[in-house]
């Protein structure tokens, strides 16, 4: 159907010559990025938009959007970060992390699960679903949290990020085992051809007897978990969960998905597309900053990136179309 | 023979289209009539409720502290349910806004309060055009399109003002006309509800009455008819931009002129509370649909939510899960009504 081979894999994923140029453009221009301590950093920084963005892929997919994202995460946090403190586990010491840390998990499933409830049973737009979410989870952060910051006291937790196995981040091992864990999920499993399915044409899906509605479900299920778990990631590195917490993180996770070339129509996208998307995003930002330029910069950059790739996609998917007439 | 019922089809596509507005229809059954006035029933009961409770909230004082602080959401959505009309999105509001009020506040000082407003206008006039030719000349998804003139607009706010916040020099506060469009008032109603209304009226008649207007609804209702029957898409989706940079502009007048200094992110988050107030109203996002009437019945729904609640004394984030609730309530009994039943057939 389309080319094979690596030029055909590179049209059909043309964020990896983003990524290839970014990396090759500042390992020339600094020597501090070319350097495993860089790469790791990277890592780290990048897991919890990165985890996010692979719940988000399946959801867009599916043909469904997640906007509540940003704000599901600050759920979880202030959650997870004031229930170590709470006194029923006060004298747990670090045994306090596991019950704060399936507290947070298990708000993240809720909200997910409530999110595609409403898209299932009701037939509004998830866009419509989830801004509402967005607004109203974000206005229960405030409520629970007072408007206060919560502090991490328990400083196994608050000192996670700087933990490492064999060299590597812990993070980043969450990180890059989800990666993979989610790239099985939707390219070897049933629910993931289900996924393309449903997001490619939903009433061939209904008809092929895919149940939809709670497949969707499970979707929004995924990345409500992923939303909290970037939480860990997020508030370990800060050691503590303020309620403007992940603000925006929905733009950038959207980004994120939208480079790596999944189609907001459904129906196509990819888990090494979104890596890609996460990467470039990561390496920007990490790269930028290495080489002095000012963090707004970024933003600039960073949109006319999305726009560009947006554009280019359209060409060379166009062209590819006109091949298979010929 | 196809292309005359193809040709006919497209005709008949704006009239179509046009009949959104509420009607008269025979064939309506109880919950139809309900549900399509469901925004307006709502917004009644509403009313009720909260006048109810608080003896203040239907006073005529606090309905005019509503409207003004309605007005600047409630500009840029008119613009916005222009563009929604016709089947796109503007998510760049929001930082357009930002970039707008530091623009008009910096260059208050600097070069005069005329030639500010002019040179603000001009860029944020640039920047709809600039979102209009990706959209509508290029034909890039316009979700994602604006999200990343979201983020540029953004990093050009911050790299115009180099990160510090702005302000217009305190001695010249009170005596500046700038102070006009935020502060000023004729025969006592505020500016900024004059301005919200004028701008409403405007292009309530441009939507509603005009061939550009009816161009707008059949290329939200069907692009394809719509190109079929000789309209023009790309200019027509080009324009909704520039109508919506437009509005914009106008917030941005307002907001600086109420502030009388800026912070360089004041308008984050505004893009998805402006379309929250469009969707209220019962705009749908397929596009096709939608008025700027219900626009504004939306944007003050929003306003008295946050205002009801703040008389009751709760806190200001309470109306954020409120309009959780509103939200999809609002668009789900919508649904419900167009296809008859209250829950989805999907299995």
């Amino acid at each position: 159907m389309t080319k094979s081979g690596p030029l055909g894999w590179l049209i059909r994923n043309p964020i990896w010559v983003f990524v290839a140029i970014i990396f090759v453009f500042f390992s020339l221009s600094t020597d501090r990025f070319f350097d495993i301590a860089n790469f790791r950093n990277i890592l780290v920084q990048t897991s919890t938009i990165g985890l996010i963005a692979l719940g988000m892929t399946l959801v867009m997919i599916n043909g469904n959007i997640d906007l509540s994202v940003g704000a599901t995460l600050a759920l979880a946090a202030s959650v997870t970060v004031d229930a170590m403190g709470w006194a029923v586990f006060a004298d747990w010491g670090n045994w306090q992390i596991l019950p704060a840390v399936l507290l947070r998990l298990l708000t993240g499933v809720a909200i997910g699960a409530l999110n595609g409830f409403i898209v299932w049973k009701t037939g509004v737009d998830a866009f419509i679903v989830t801004l509402g979410a967005m607004l109203g989870i974000r206005g229960l952060v405030f409520v629970y949290t007072q408007e206060q910051s919560f502090f991490a006291t328990n400083f196994t937790y608050s000192d996670f990020d700087y933990s490492s196995v064999l060299g590597v981040p812990t993070l980043a091992i969450v990180f890059l085992v989800f990666t993979v864990a989610t790239h099985i999920l939707l390219s070897r499993t049933v629910h993931g051809s289900n996924t393309y399915a449903v997001g490619d044409n939903r009433e061939a899906a209904v008809n092929a007897g895919i149940r939809v509605g709670p497949h969707m479900v499970v979707n929004f299920v995924i990345v409500g978990f992923f939303a909290a778990l970037a939480g860990i990631t997020l508030s370990t590195q800060m050691g503590a969960a303020t309620p403007n917490l992940g603000r925006e993180f929905e733009l950038w996770v959207i980004t994120a998905v939208v480079l790596g070339g999944t189609k907001l129509t459904g129906g196509a996208g990819s888990i090494i597309g979104t890596f890609g998307g996460v990467l470039a995003i990561g390496m920007l930002r990490n790269g930028m900053n290495l080489i002095g330029v000012p963090a707004f910069y970024v933003l600039l950059v960073l949109g006319t990136i999305l726009i560009f790739v947006l554009f280019l996609d359209k060409q060379l998917n166009r062209q590819g179309d006109e091949e298979i007439r010929l | 023979m196809s292309r005359v019922e193809t040709e006919t089809a497209a005709s008949g596509k704006p009239k179509e289209a046009d009949e959104s507005a509420p009607g008269p229809d025979t064939n309506r059954t109880l919950v139809q009539i309900l549900s399509s006035q469901g925004i307006l029933i709502a917004f009644g009961l509403f009313m009720l409720g909260f006048g109810l409770f608080s003896e203040r909230f239907l006073s005529l004082e606090n309905m005019e502290s509503v409207l003004r602080s309605s007005a600047i959401i409630g500009v840029m959505a008119l613009g916005v349910t222009v563009v929604v009309i016709s089947g796109n999105l503007d998510l760049s509001v929001g930082s357009m806004l930002s970039f707008g009020t530091v623009m008009v506040v910096d260059l208050h000082d600097k070069i005069g309060a005329a030639p500010g407003i002019a040179v603000m206008m001009a860029a944020v006039l640039a920047l709809g055009c600039v979102n209009g030719f990706l959209v509508g000349i290029l034909r890039l998804n316009s979700l994602i399109v604006t999200l990343g003139m979201l983020s540029a607009i953004q990093g050009l706010t911050l790299i115009y003002s180099g990160g510090k916040n702005v302000d217009i020099d305190p001695s010249s506060q009170d005596t500046t006309w700038f102070k006009v469009f935020g502060r000023g008032d004729i025969a006592g109603l505020d500016m900024p509800i004059i301005l919200f209304g004028l701008l409403a009226v405007i292009l309530h008649c441009i939507v509603a009455y005009t061939a550009f207007g009816r161009r707008v609804y059949a290329v939200g209702g069907n692009p394809t008819a719509a190109v079929f029957s000789g309209i023009r898409r790309g200019r027509v989706v080009f324009s909704t931009y520039v109508i919506s940079s437009f509005c914009v502009g106008v917030a941005a007048i307002i907001l600086g002129s109420r502030v009388m200094g800026s912070q360089n992110n004041v308008g984050q988050g505004y893009e998805l509370l402006v379309l929250a107030g469009v969707i209220l109203g019962g705009t749908s996002l397929l596009g096709g649909s939608g008025s700027i009437f219900e626009t504004v019945i939306g944007v003050l729904i929003l306003g008295f939510i946050q205002n009801g609640l703040l008389l009751l004394s709760y806190p200001y984030y309470t109306q954020w899960i409120v309009t959780w609730f509103v939200i999809i309530l609002a668009v789900w009994l919508d649904i419900a009504g167009k296809r008859g039943r209250l829950f989805s057939p999907i299995a």
